[in-house]
């Protein structure tokens, strides 16, 4: 990515914070202006931890806040600004709403800034804003789940925060409420130009809302990217396994008169891009987006046949709905290659528990790992 | 009817409600909302009276109230005069009898309010005191109600601690319940009856504004 110009960078939100325990902490993220950054990961990963930091409500050991050009915290110059300093919008995930006070004034309450006779206007226009107005005088007893979202969403940005941050705002909803929340969302991003640290478990979500996701696992950021590269281009196999990814292999680099070429069992597989930087003999982990396996269809050839053609049998086919996800198993590893296609086509090429079929690993979807331990770490289920 | 003397008990509770408030709070607040080594010595402590014979605690008031004992040497040396006897005495043994009756409704209504309701406020800009102020007195106040509620009543009420330190001294510190049993010891059954009524209306009139404060909270059902 090209350097940000120095006016954004001023504005952007830095985080750089490491603690070795109780909650282990090692993380670097940034977020800039009008950017939506998901924070993403197993429950217990230190998501909530890393945003209670950035608002001032946890104080790590060691590391740096910034943002909008301000020092936050900062652990080795002993400095570390109150929630109330900084400036920041956060929505928390049971909302807490104060239970005593209406919609109205659990916005006005976040804008002690303004003259008395302006909050009850500037609170009344913040919930037509969030398209509450009407149920400003309720109590949020009185409201639904979503509509308590909204009076957060309105309470977090009624201050003008430098940072909006939110800790999983959509999981106490049901799905339709979810769905239309998500979209205002959108919207609403065209209208406040500051960073939104977003964070979830749910990758879906975060797919569809960031402009990047940064994955965390006890603490640790371990890559930050826009979804579509994340999915595809994962920095190591335990990123894959954090976002769900099958499909991570294990393979060694060759040379042969027609060039180098990844060994994986019997086959040499091409690869688009990556080998000329390893050395031949070299043992390397490799994933392949189930998008990139096309199925060699029965009695007539297929769109890339002859690109590395594998031959394995059907340990597992899961019709769920109109698409089946098929397992595929090999003799020379206890591995499984995962792909998608339409259930349609599965039938049409008869495919079944037990079949041996032959697919194409496409060469540009082969993505090698080289800095990452050849060994996949266990990672618990999520 | 013994208007000395409902006067003496009506001050006694007064003077106790006003004095155990500031004391409650502070105290309750911080042991709902702070962790620390001592906390249950100290949890142990302000419940003491509670499970302690009245006699007993007002036997050990008197020994320290004495002008041998240090706390009784003190007082004698700041205000000149003793402390068993008197109202003061009587006041400062009501105070420590109703500690638990103070704190321990305000540290429960401390320790239902959500912590992420005050870091909510923070983040909203709010200081400490803004969010005692404005968030965590109007969540708190049915607890604070019930302290102050159930020490008046209990202070109206209270016998043995209030013998055993001051006595039956007229004007000063001859309560109510130690005058209707004055009463019943001259056979002088009407005159308790009619202090008796008194007392019972007190306690169910302030056991009432309990209850019906604590059904008003609208904002409780969510």
């Amino acid at each position: 990515m090209a350097e940000p110009d120095p006016t954004k960078s001023q504005a952007r939100l830095a985080v750089q914070l490491q603690q070795a325990g109780p909650i282990p902490l090692d993380a670097d993220f940034h977020c800039e202006p009008g950017e939506l950054l998901a924070l993403v990961g197993p429950s217990g990963g230190g998501k909530t931890t890393l945003l209670r930091a950035i608002a001032g409500l946890y104080r790590p050991a060691r590391g740096v806040i910034r943002c909008a050009g301000e020092t936050w915290f900062d652990a080795e110059a002993g400095r570390s600004l109150r929630p109330q300093q900084r400036r920041v919008g956060l929505v928390f995930q049971d909302y807490a709403l104060f239970p005593h006070l209406d919609a109205r004034a659990n916005v006005m309450v976040a804008l002690d800034h303004l003259p008395a006779a302006e909050r009850v206007r500037a609170a009344e226009g913040w919930l037509a804003r969030v398209r509450l107005d009407g149920l400003a005088g309720r109590l949020p007893a009185e409201l639904s789940g979503g509509q308590r979202q909204r009076v957060a969403l309105a309470r977090a940005l009624a201050r003008s925060p430098r940072v909006l941050l939110l800790d999983e705002p959509f999981s106490a909803v049901d799905q339709v409420t979810r769905r239309r929340l998500q979209r205002e969302l959108a919207l609403l991003r065209e209208e406040i130009h500051i960073p939104i640290v977003l964070v979830t478990h749910d990758l879906d979500e975060a797919a569809a809302l960031a402009d990047r996701l940064c994955v965390l696992h006890t603490g640790r950021s371990l890559q930050q990217a826009p979804a579509e590269q994340l999915f595809r281009r994962p920095a190591s196999p335990e990123v894959a396994r954090l976002l769900d990814r099958h499909n991570v292999f294990t393979g060694t680099v060759v040379e042969d008169e027609e060039g180098r070429r990844l060994q994986w069992g019997p086959w040499r597989l091409e690869v688009a891009e990556g080998l000329a930087a390893l050395v031949p003999g070299q043992r390397v982990s490799w994933y392949l987006p189930p998008s990139d396996v096309v199925l060699h269809r029965r009695g007539r050839p297929s769109r890339g046949e002859r690109e590395n053609p594998v031959q394995g049998r059907v340990v597992e086919m899961a019709v769920l709905g109109g698409i089946s996800s098929v397992a595929l198993a090999f003799d020379h590893c206890d591995d499984t290659l995962r792909f998608e296609l339409p259930t349609h086509a599965a039938r049409r090429n008869g495919l079944a528990r037990g079949e041996a079929v032959g697919v194409s690993l496409l060469a540009a979807g082969i993505h090698l790992m080289p800095g990452a331990p050849v060994t996949h770490p266990e990672i618990p289920d999520r | 009817m013994d208007w000395t003397a409902l006067s003496v008990s009506l001050r006694l509770a007064g003077l106790t409600c006003l004095l155990l408030l500031p004391l409650g709070l502070w105290l309750g607040r911080t042991l709902a909302l702070s962790h620390f080594r001592g906390k249950p010595l100290c949890e142990a402590l302000v419940a003491l009276p509670l499970v302690m014979p009245p006699t007993v605690l007002g036997f050990y008031l008197m020994q320290a109230f004495g002008v041998e004992a240090p706390l009784g040497g003190l007082w004698q040396s700041l205000s000149g005069g003793g402390l068993n006897f008197t109202f003061t005495g009587i006041l400062l043994a009501s105070l420590l009898a109703n500690l638990p009756f103070a704190v321990q409704p305000i540290q429960r209504a401390f320790e239902s309010i959500p912590p992420n309701l005050r870091e909510a406020a923070w983040c909203s800009g709010l200081s400490p005191g803004r969010t005692l102020w404005r968030i965590e007195l109007p969540l708190v106040w049915p607890g604070l109600v019930s302290a102050l509620a159930l020490t008046f009543a209990h202070t109206l009420g209270e016998f043995g601690v209030i013998l055993m330190v001051g006595g039956a001294i007229d004007g000063e510190t001859r309560t109510l319940a130690i005058a209707i049993y004055d009463r019943v010891q001259a056979f002088d059954e009407s005159g308790a009856a009619i202090m008796s009524a008194m007392l019972l209306l007190v306690s169910f009139l302030t056991i009432g504004v309990v209850y019906g404060l604590a059904g008003r909270r609208r904002w409780r059902r969510g």
